[in-house]
């Protein structure tokens, strides 16, 4: 029995959790919220939606709380991949579970969601910019031609992620799993992924301005 | 004289922030504390005897020694600024792993899940098909 976890962080998602939650369950049985500190009640929301919810005591950043799905999902024996996922909405529940299917029909290591393969992703010119840019930096220092370095939706299979170490809490992990994956000289798989830029995600979402904090924490691990 | 200087500052400044940004223990301990009683010391002796600062100071192409020792300071609070950052970087991954341990005992596991995290919706393929999934084990670590 293949069994696929989804790990989705959470932070303050209270309004869409329950609703993110569900649409994933439709496809997937197995759903872990990292609630990193929500102040909210995102945790309450997540578990009647019927997802297991882990609660760091204290808030750590998005990258430890990927790490503490990561160990969490690695805890079940019977887990055989797993599916980073965002909790804002803004990926499709649809492309995920093909993502696990092309991983398991390809055996790959890990399939990387990337909105840059197709043109169904709306998105503004600097943002394209600044993610193409970091696409072409993480292709020269670790040689992997990903086109989109910084997307949330990721498959990852059993034996890679037992090998994974996220150490950058905050906002560099993205770059750092790559970079991990890079070094474990994986077998991986780009897949066109859809990007949904709804107000809700987009006031949730990365202001480009924290582009310099993900350089400066690459600079100085 | 004074581009000699300005060299052995930043090999100095290099120097440090190697040392400073990779490994640490003991031997680093150490070459920290020795780094400031030598700061120490010069601080103190500049009060005292501010004419050999000076003089130390034309020597390396410094018109003055309160300038000498403001380079120093400089070399010596950037050099404390990594070891703080690398410190704090240390003490974030350990109070990281301790939370981290903490939410995921307090979960109770992933394998207490199928049966008790989700009585919303009988999740067909868990309950019924664990026990007779086992034995072979094959198909799961296929890959």
């Amino acid at each position: 029995m293949a069994r696929t976890w989804v790990v989705v962080p959470m932070l303050n998602e209270a309004t869409v959790i329950a609703q993110v939650v569900e649409e994933v369950r439709r496809a997937f049985d197995f759903v872990v919220c990292i609630d990193d500190g929500s102040t909210d009640d995102s945790v309450a929301q997540a578990r009647s939606a019927g997802a297991t919810v882990v609660e760091h005591p204290t808030n750590l950043g998005q990258g430890a709380s990927l790490q503490t799905g990561f160990s969490f999902a690695l805890a079940d024996p019977q887990m055989t991949e797993v599916v980073t996922f965002d909790a804002d909405g803004q990926h499709s529940v649809a492309d995920a579970k093909a993502m696990v299917e092309e991983l398991r029909a390809k055996n790959l290591d890990v399939v990387v969601g990337s909105r840059f393969l197709d043109d169904r992703t709306e998105i503004g010119g600097l943002r394209k910019l600044i993610l193409k840019s970091a696409a072409r930096y993480t292709r020269w220092t670790t040689g992997m031609a990903l086109t989109d370095a910084h997307n949330g939706l990721r498959v990852i299979d059993r034996d890679l992620l037992a090998k994974i170490r996220l150490r950058q809490n905050r906002m560099a992990h993205a770059s750092e799993l790559i970079d991990q994956i890079g070094d474990l000289k994986a077998n991986w798989a780009e897949y066109p992924t859809h990007i949904i830029y709804t107000d809700y995600s987009r006031s949730k979402g990365q202001s480009l301005l924290n582009s310099v904090n993900i350089l400066v924490e690459m600079l100085f691990r | 004289m004074l581009i000699v200087f300005q060299l052995l500052a930043v090999l100095a400044i290099a120097v440090a922030a190697f040392f400073m940004l990779r490994g640490g223990g003991a031997r680093h301990q150490a070459i920290r504390r020795i780094l400031m009683m030598v700061f120490i010391i010069a601080a103190a002796s500049s009060v005292f005897l501010p004419q050999i600062w000076t003089k130390l100071a034309n020597l390396f192409g410094v018109a003055r020694g309160a300038d000498l020792l403001l380079y120093f300071l400089v070399l010596t609070f950037l050099g404390f600024v990594a070891t703080s950052y690398r410190r704090f970087r240390a003490l974030e991954g350990q109070v990281t792993e301790l939370a981290r341990r903490i939410a995921i005992d307090r979960a109770g596991g992933p394998t207490d899940v199928p049966s008790g995290g989700s009585p919303a919706r009988p999740t067909p393929p868990i309950r019924p098909g664990d026990p007779p999934a086992d034995p072979p084990e094959g198909p799961p670590v296929e890959k």
